[in-house]
């Protein structure tokens, strides 16, 4: 497996999701100037990473997602390919269409970092194999704007479809507004594309894949790509 | 040597020295120096560049107390930060600063300036920063404006190190109606580097060429450096223009390519451009090199077409670096800058001689010697007087302080209170976590820490002041300030490595101010030297104050220790059901300068403890050792509140309770409520008593309850869930 790691001017995650990556997994991670116009050969996971790409100006993720190497990365994920956005990157995917949907400011009109629960809505994605159904999983968020938002109908399709992937939740799996950070619709912390292969969440699981920086729920993750690619 | 004649004669009549900045002495040494009248932009550049926040003038011969030098120094003051080494072939670089007045004025674009500014002290070093803290010094809280500011320095410090990917693990917070004008926000950053790629600003040869990096140049922020060095102004308005503004996507930016550059070798010398902008920058490096140096300012890319060579020269616009380069390199250097969407561009070049030259368009606007503009300005003698209201303050008599009975009730006031209570809607507007190295953050903590990659090392960093204790006894009150820091950092298991401060104080001009001054200096500078840790780096921040008075003596610490394996940290916040609880230190905490007795009183008194050297130490070596020798669960130093409010955060962070049957040997509310001096609370599993006894044998320890349930129970005074402990203390 090959992961290419894409850096924006801005991206301030990609080290951290890069030493996640190779630790866990072992396997090569490769970093692409977005100034690419291709990927590294081979590549299974493509990963855009957290960090405040072009400072978030205009709106979050929208010049990222106009840099020359969205295009192969959509032609990735047209092929099946793997693709996971990380906060930035999942705004970044919205941005490109790749997912649907939009985030709106927090409701708490501030940024927000701290660790939060979360519920696995689905383990049949390539990305959450290794969870249980509804396991509740711990992943640090640390973002401004992170209010996941669709209009109703909109909304309604998502659910149906069943790409909403991780939910706030409480330690238990409650998922009553209270435990939801940032005002997030339905509590949705990560959706995935209809094909099931591109999968945005706002939370950190490269935060996540450690013991000594407080747990290792993320590591699920990175094994259950691993082993998707692997068995392809 | 030819001198623009017409600006020199302009110069003359437009700019008295007094506007500069300067002092009639000031000017004389100039003027005789030059052999010559200065022209406008020497004086205005002079005014800038001897200002106290430049030059440390007041302070040089104060700051010389510091012990420098250390066993694992490899950069002491001089540099832009200091670095010690950290083994593994790293460095640890770090520094604190102030940017006090900037704040006051501007509190969001003041405050993340303040974070940009020293971020760049330690890029500058070829460091990559690591993590940042912050020390807050606020009014009263419950003041519409005191929010207000305070809501837009957080906010700043959050919009500017958030985007730029340092974590913010942790820092100070104090409110006192003391800054309820002149707030203080210091901002310290760390980074790391492999030893032999650190970058001087010493090393910079003739030939070699002088590189602007990063962003245009502005009128903004011109002559901040002298704003920051006088008194602030009723009407902070006309301020303004003073201010800095930040733009954290470029500094990132900056960070990535500097970085490139000196993995590529690319960079001979660097210094960031913070006060007094290009000026500072290039004649530092000249006169620390050794060098002259000749500046072509119409090289300068501008912002604005029309600035004269002065605002060119004392422009504080943000996000700049200076480099000295190779010729034979610049083509690679330009690619990277362009790669990062940066501009470069050559401005001058390093010469032979000692002269540093401005020139506008091949007229000379400056010329004077370089180590004049960095090393001459003359040391004013200010007076020093022991102020005789001193012994007034001393004046405090338990007999007068009536009993407390209602223990519990004081507690849950003291959790409430805004300098002990949950600082969560500071800090989690912070990313305390990118880098995913943060194994400590901020919160119900006694330290911070974080992991360097690659090795099993840590590093804790801890962030202290003490002001009260200050302000009743400058002398007493500073060393109890680098007690705290460092005693936390023993608990945790760290030995120090080194200092960083920021002095922040009121003018100097004013003999029982600057006594004040004097004595903190003198107890930081004792400490240090009983417990050998080196000052490696510090900032200077004088004349807070207003016509309303004057600030609180504030002397802030950043130590930062060393932890070799990760195995051997010590947390708070970590007891286990069954632990013994074991109280270590003297019995006798004071209740001079405490929040207790401000609660009580309204009002502070008294003479803290005095510092006891030989207890200090001992204490220092038993706790690293305590932590080495891995004997207890959790440990904690007894720091705002005392004890009653130490034990209460033990029982929040562990989500325990417990059980204290305490044979209390003097005053009660002296014993709970109490602060000062070498203490600690352990919490001990049940098979490492022994040991741990063992380990305190000859220092007093006194064992005062366990572990056990969900209550904190202490004698008939505490009977409380820990459940409403936590409410309280997050002020739910």
């Amino acid at each position: 497996m090959i992961t290419s790691v894409i850096i924006f001017p801005g991206s301030n995650c990609d080290r951290d999701v890069i030493h996640a990556i190779s630790e866990n997994t072992g396997t090569k991670v490769e970093s692409v100037w977005h100034k690419e116009r291709v990927l590294p050969e081979g590549t299974g996971l493509v990963v855009l990473p957290g960090g405040f790409s072009y400072g978030d100006y205009l709106r979050c993720g929208a010049l990222s997602a106009r840099s020359p190497i969205i295009d192969a990365v959509k032609e990735h994920a047209l092929n099946e390919g793997l693709v996971l956005g990380i906060c930035n990157g999942f705004q970044v995917l919205l941005e490109t269409g790749l997912l649907p949907g939009a985030v709106l400011t927090n409701k708490t009109l501030t940024f927000i970092c701290k660790k939060c629960y979360l519920r696995v809505e689905r383990n049949d994605t390539p990305f959450t194999k290794g969870y249980k159904k509804e396991q509740v999983v711990q992943f640090p968020i640390a973002h401004n704007d992170g209010l996941y938002f669709l209009p109703p109908e909109k909304l309604e399709n998502l659910e149906k479809n069943g790409q909403v992937v991780f939910r706030y939740c409480s330690e238990s799996g409650k998922t009553d507004p209270e435990f939801n950070p940032n005002g997030a619709l339905n509590n949705i912390a990560g959706i995935t594309s209809r094909s099931g292969n591109v999968l945005g969440l706002m939370p950190h699981p490269e935060r996540a894949s450690e013991d000594i920086l407080g747990g290792k729920d993320g590591v699920i993750m990175w094994r259950s790509i691993q082993r998707w690619i692997e068995r392809e | 040597m030819e001198i623009n004649t017409e600006m020199d004669r302009k110069g003359i009549n437009l700019m008295d020295y007094k506007e500069a900045g300067l002092t009639r002495n000031e000017y004389e040494t100039l003027k005789n120096a030059l052999d010559r009248e200065p022209n406008k932009t020497e004086l205005l550049i002079m005014g800038v560049m001897w200002s106290e926040h430049c030059c440390y003038k007041s302070t040089r011969n104060l700051l010389s107390m510091f012990p420098a030098k250390g066993k694992n120094v490899v950069a002491g003051p001089g540099e832009n930060a200091g670095i010690v080494d950290i083994g593994d072939g790293l460095g640890l670089a770090f520094k604190v600063e102030s940017h006090n007045h900037p704040s006051a004025v501007a509190p969001f674009q003041g405050a993340a300036t303040g974070v940009g500014g020293i971020i760049r002290d330690i890029i500058t070093l070829g460091a990559r920063p690591v993590a940042s803290l912050d020390g807050l010094f606020f009014g009263d809280i419950s003041k519409q404006k005191t929010r207000n500011l305070a809501d837009g320095v957080v906010k700043g410090i959050g919009g500017y190190g958030n985007p730029v990917g340092v974590p913010t693990i942790g820092g100070k917070t104090f409110y006192s109606p003391r800054y309820a004008g002149n707030p203080l926000v210091n901002a310290m950053c760390l980074g790391l580097v492999e030893i032999p790629k650190i970058i001087s600003s010493k090393t910079a040869k003739a030939g070699q060429l002088v590189v602007l990096l990063g962003s245009k140049t502005g009128r903004d922020g011109i002559a901040g450096a002298a704003f920051a060095s006088t008194q602030l102004a009723e009407d902070t308005k006309t301020s303004r223009p003073n201010i800095q503004i930040g733009d954290p996507f470029v500094e990132k930016l900056l960070i990535e390519a500097c970085i490139e550059l000196r993995d590529k070798d690319l960079i001979v010398s660097m210094q960031d451009m913070g006060a007094a902008g290009i000026t500072s920058s290039s004649s530092e490096i000249a006169a620390k090199s050794k060098v002259g140096m000749i500046l072509d300012f119409e090289k300068v890319p501008l912002r604005e077409n029309d600035m004269e060579p002065w605002e060119i020269a004392l422009s504080e616009s943000q996000e700049r670096m200076l480099l000295i380069a190779r010729p034979e390199d610049m083509e690679q250097i330009s690619e990277i800058a362009q790669k990062w969407d940066l501009d470069s561009a050559v401005i001058g070049h390093v010469t032979e001689n000692k002269d540093y030259l401005i020139r506008n368009n091949g007229k000379i606007v400056a010329d004077i010697p370089a180590s004049l503009i960095g090393d001459g300005c003359p040391s004013p003698e200010w007076k020093m007087t022991r102020p005789a209201s001193i012994e007034k303050r001393w004046n405090f008599d338990l007999e007068d302080l009536p009993e407390n009975t209602d223990m519990q009730k004081k507690l849950l006031s003291l959790l409430k209170n805004p300098g002990l209570s949950d600082k969560g809607c500071i800090y989690e507007q912070y990313d305390s976590m990118v880098q995913t190295n943060t194994v400590t953050g901020p919160g119900n903590n006694d330290t911070s820490v974080i992991r360097v990659k690659g090795t099993e090392k840590l590093i804790a960093i801890s962030m202290e002041a003490d002001p009260w204790k200050c302000d009743l006894d400058p002398y007493r009150g500073a060393t109890e300030t680098v007690g705290r820091s460092i005693r936390s950092l023993a608990v945790a298991g760290a030995e120090p490595l080194g200092m960083t401060n920021c002095l922040n104080f009121a003018s100097p001009e004013k003999p029982d101010q600057y006594w004040v001054l004097n004595e903190c200096v003198k107890g930081m500078a004792d400490f240090c030297k009983q417990v050998e840790c080196p000052v490696i780096s510090g900032n200077v921040s004088l004349y807070n104050e207003t016509i309303n008075g004057s600030i609180l003596p504030t002397p802030l610490v950043g130590i930062a220790g060393l932890i070799s394996m990760k195995e051997d940290l010590v947390s708070s916040g970590k007891w286990q059901e069954g632990d013994h609880i074991y109280y270590a230190g003297m019995p006798n905490p004071s209740l001079a300068g405490s929040y207790y007795q401000l609660l009580i009183t309204g009002g502070i008194s008294g003479r803290p403890l005095p510092f006891t050297p030989e207890a200090e130490q001992d204490f220092l070596d038993r706790a690293v050792k305590t932590a080495k020798n891995r004997l207890v669960s959790s440990g904690r130093t007894i720091k705002g509140g005392g004890l009653l409010v130490t034990l209460a955060k033990e029982c929040i962070a562990s989500e325990k309770g417990a059980a204290f049957d305490m044979n209390i040997p003097t005053r009660k509310d002296v014993f709970l409520f109490g602060e000062g001096g070498p203490r600690a609370i352990y919490s001990v599993p049940r098979s490492k008593v022994v040991a741990f006894k063992h380990q305190w044998n000859g220092f007093p320890i006194l064992k005062i309850g366990e572990v056990r349930g969900d209550r904190l129970l202490v004698n008939n005074d505490i009977d409380i869930s820990v459940v409403e402990l936590t409410k309280a203390w997050r002020l739910k």
